[in-house]
């Protein structure tokens, strides 16, 4: 009797049928071997919205009876392993489905694993992950985030490189032959993405964390009340008006505390303000009215509330005043504005530093140019080892059922 | 690693999918080849609305497909077209299976075999998608055969029954099949799917017969009626609502001989009850973790059972008498709510506690109220129940209110 749990971390929308066919490969390729799998979604995280995270679960076990304890259920309360395929998670995740920030091994069981698609390495993730009170491991696979969204697929081998891990982690539940011959049967299968798989097994790099490693932060949370304390009729109360910043100058909006929304971010706008006109248009147009209005009547984003959608970027007409910088190379939600107070030399030189960097400046999702997409996969394929050649997206759609 | 490979168990030439409750649905629809299906997206219902036209867009499945502007013309073209003769499916979750309610209310009396899917989901306000079984509940007193079913496999062969049992000449009453929001709807699972030729063997076309509105057959369909008639058609409806009892019989033992599978008790689902003390009895994927406590509580030597009551309506009431008139108390778990109803019990529980008035022995019975809107209903909340049972039975006195559980007070 023995069974096998994973959930996978994924960006809504942009991420679900990645998430959806790495949960189904996994029950697939358990099924070889004559176990019983379910696959599901967290379903208070739908209807989901453009990358606010929401999770996706497989859960394989040697006999019916024994999955049954996982049926009916929101999610499992401990997984064997967590699969992140987006980097940027590593911070944390708040999601439709509950109130507050979650760590993203919060559900991975003492010794588990978590296996992450990143560039980055163990030290720099280890300085977002949270803290566990138990020993854990942190995998990874070489790999941007792939995004892609709900009508196309990606087809740059995350799904098979995630289940060629998994051999590599779990092989008395999933053995490489196994998931090499349910790849090859799904409807998205192919030769390259069994070649993909294997060499993803191969290649794993799994690095254990001690209990003492990890990012320090308590991450937020709530206390749900009781039927009693409730207001009645479906009520809740509205969001107080805002408050100058300070001495009676500005603007700060009182925002939703329940509902903070940065972790849907992969991207944040970094902001010049030497260059801003005060034209007011970031301010006006950010759908989340992230802007504070400070003193001096400038816009400081407040990382709190920014959910990175770039439309301030869209809509400022100075040159290079607001650049979307990726995610991954910010450790803090900490205000831009205050930090070009304290010292305009020092937030100039660390600007620059951010955005001249192109790996940082480039769209984490979305494509800007016709063959883009071409481009960039053949790039990360020959960099994730695998040569593409034609035939890529589905080779096996001819087999194609439901 | 080598994993050995063990034979994937199934019936000789089915096929294994790993698929969602609403997608086993629609697996059934396309082998029942239904002729017409209306759609109007509501979750969780509208998952098997896009496995349908997934299904009919690959060329797997040949049916008018209707988009409607909202659910009561939903209910009305398949109402309209199943007089003419097709074989038609539509469904609807919460408030949209509300807003149909018109056209649900006059199904049953033109005798009209509809067969539908609610996705299980809590009634607006708040708007919420979690399961509630309230909507689904609300047909129970018209003339709608309800059923509930607990994994995609039992929604592929009820499905498959639906149309056998609601398209006999002795019953022609609408079906609705409800399945649970999330956990049914939404959850994929290892599904054993039959071939075209099994389920030919075992559906017979949809013949309407005498009823059929066609030119060579002239008839009026809903004339308008005073006093002197509706009596006399309420009465032929409660009649065809009794033959369904014996059809539904009938229909699930030759399920049986077809397909190699299926309950010998169509009716509902006794799990560990032969010397059960204590039985529970709940609807829909409830079963789940009661199956797991239960499980654990005889490891402890309690001796519980759990009844699943599949059929609503048409209710098996001498069957489940004769099941529950053993035990030292009954526990009704309730994913619904009647408020203001005799002793603040949900509607499974009074339907229960009246039919076992007439029974020789009448155990001590205790309602529950759990899971409501989708909250997951934990091992602790079925021990808790299990306790004031076994504590009932020892006191032989029935509470006079409705626990809840699982509620934050």
């Amino acid at each position: 009797m023995a069974a096998f749990t994973c959930e996978v971390v994924y960006r809504g929308i942009f991420q679900k049928n990645l998430a959806a066919r790495i949960c189904r490969g996994i029950v697939l390729s358990a099924r070889k071997a004559g176990r019983w799998g379910i696959a599901f979604g967290r379903y208070g995280d739908s209807p989901q919205r453009n990358g606010i995270p929401a999770k996706d679960f497989a859960i394989v076990a040697d006999s019916q009876e024994e999955l049954e304890q996982n049926m009916a259920r929101y999610e499992p309360k401990e997984v064997d392993v967590t699969i992140c395929v987006d980097d940027t998670l590593s911070k944390g995740v708040e999601s439709w489905a509950w109130y507050g920030l979650q760590p993203i091994n919060r559900l991975t069981l003492p010794g588990g694993t978590v296996l992450m698609t990143s560039l980055q390495s163990p030290d720099e993730l280890l300085r977002d992950i949270h803290k566990k009170d138990a020993p854990w491991n942190l995998a990874l696979i070489r790999a941007k985030a792939s995004f892609s969204g709900l009508w196309v697929y990606r087809e740059d081998h995350t799904e098979a490189r995630i289940l060629g891990a998994l051999a590599r982690l779990k092989p008395e539940f999933l053995s490489l032959e196994a998931v090499g011959q349910a790849i090859a049967e799904a409807e998205w299968g192919s030769d390259l993405k069994v070649a993909s798989a294997r060499k993803a097994h191969d290649r794993l790099e799994v690095r254990p964390v001690t209990m003492a490693e990890g990012n320090g932060e308590v991450p937020f949370s709530f206390e749900m009340p009781k039927w009693w304390e409730m207001r009645e009729g479906v009520t809740i109360p509205a969001i107080p008006v805002g408050k100058p910043m300070e001495g009676g100058k500005g603007y700060v909006p009182e925002r939703n505390p329940y509902f903070k929304k940065y972790t849907t971010r992969t991207m944040r706008p970094v902001i010049d303000f030497d260059k801003c006109v005060k034209c007011t248009l970031c301010w006006l147009q950010c759908p989340d009215s992230c802007f504070d209005i400070t003193p001096d009547g400038l816009y400081d984003a407040n990382m709190e509330s920014c959910c990175g959608c770039g439309v301030c970027e869209a809509v400022c007409p100075a040159k290079d005043c607001v650049t979307m910088v990726n995610e991954a190379v910010f450790d803090d939600n900490a205000s831009q504005w205050e930090m070009w107070r304290h010292d305009k030399g020092q937030y100039h030189t660390w600007l620059v530093d951010k955005i001249s960097d192109t790996r940082h400046v480039a769209r984490s999702h979305g494509f800007r140019f016709r063959g883009q997409y071409q481009e960039e996969i053949k790039a990360e394929l020959d960099s994730g080892g695998v040569t593409i050649t034609a035939g890529i997206p589905g080779e096996n759609a001819d087999r194609k059922q439901a | 690693m080598a994993v050995e490979t063990r034979a994937a168990p199934g019936v000789a030439d089915d096929k294994e999918m790993l698929i969602s409750g609403s997608e086993a649905c629609a697996e059934a629809l396309a082998l029942a080849d239904i002729d017409v299906v209306t759609a109007y997206p509501i979750r969780p219902y509208d998952t098997v609305m896009q496995a349908i036209a997934r299904k009919i867009a690959n060329g797997h499945l040949v049916a008018e497909y209707i988009v409607a502007e909202g659910e009561h013309s939903q209910f009305e073209i398949v109402k309209h077209a199943s007089t003419v003769g097709a074989r038609v499916f539509c469904g609807s979750s919460g408030v949209g299976w509300m807003y149909a309610m018109e056209c649900l209310t006059v199904t049953p009396p033109l005798r009209v075999p509809m067969i539908c899917m609610v996705g299980n989901r809590a009634l607006d306000d708040p708007g919420a998608f979690g399961v509630e079984h309230n909507d689904a509940l609300v047909v129970r007193d018209l003339g709608w055969m309800l059923i509930w079913v607990d994994t995609a496999q039992e929604m592929l062969d009820t499905t498959l029954l639906a149309y056998r049992i609601a398209e006999d000449r002795r019953v022609f009453l609408p079906l609705a099949m409800s399945a649970d929001g999330a956990f049914l709807t939404h959850s994929q699972a290892l599904v054993q799917v039959p071939t075209r030729a099994k389920v030919e063997k075992f559906l017979p076309r949809y013949d309407r017969g005498d009823l059929l509105l066609h030119p060579d057959n002239p008839i009026t369909v809903a004339p308008q009626a005073n006093e002197d008639w509706v009596i006399e058609i309420r009465r032929q409806n409660n009649e065809a609502m009794a033959r369904a009892s014996t059809v539904i019989e009938e229909a699930y033992a030759e399920f049986r001989t077809v397909f190699g599978r299926g309950p010998e008790n169509p009716w509902f689902e006794e799990y560990m009850t032969d010397d059960a003390e204590i039985i529970l009895l709940g609807m829909g994927t409830i079963s789940l973790p009661f199956k797991v406590a239960i499980r654990q509580m005889r490891a402890e030597g309690k001796k519980v059972g759990l009844i699943r009551p599949r059929w609503f309506r048409p209710f098996p009431t001498e069957r489940l008498v004769r099941a529950l008139e053993g035990a030292h108390a009954i526990g009704v778990i309730d994913r619904d709510y009647s408020f203001g109803s005799p002793f603040g019990s949900g509607v499974l529980a009074n339907e229960i506690r009246a039919a076992m008035y007439n029974a020789d022995t009448r155990p001590p019975l205790l309602s529950f109220i759990c899971g409501l809107g989708g909250r997951e209903v934990t091992l602790p909340d079925v021990y808790k129940a299990t306790e004031m049972c076994f504590e009932a039975a020892r006191s032989g006195k029935s509470p006079q209110r409705t626990s809840w559980l699982g509620v934050r007070e």
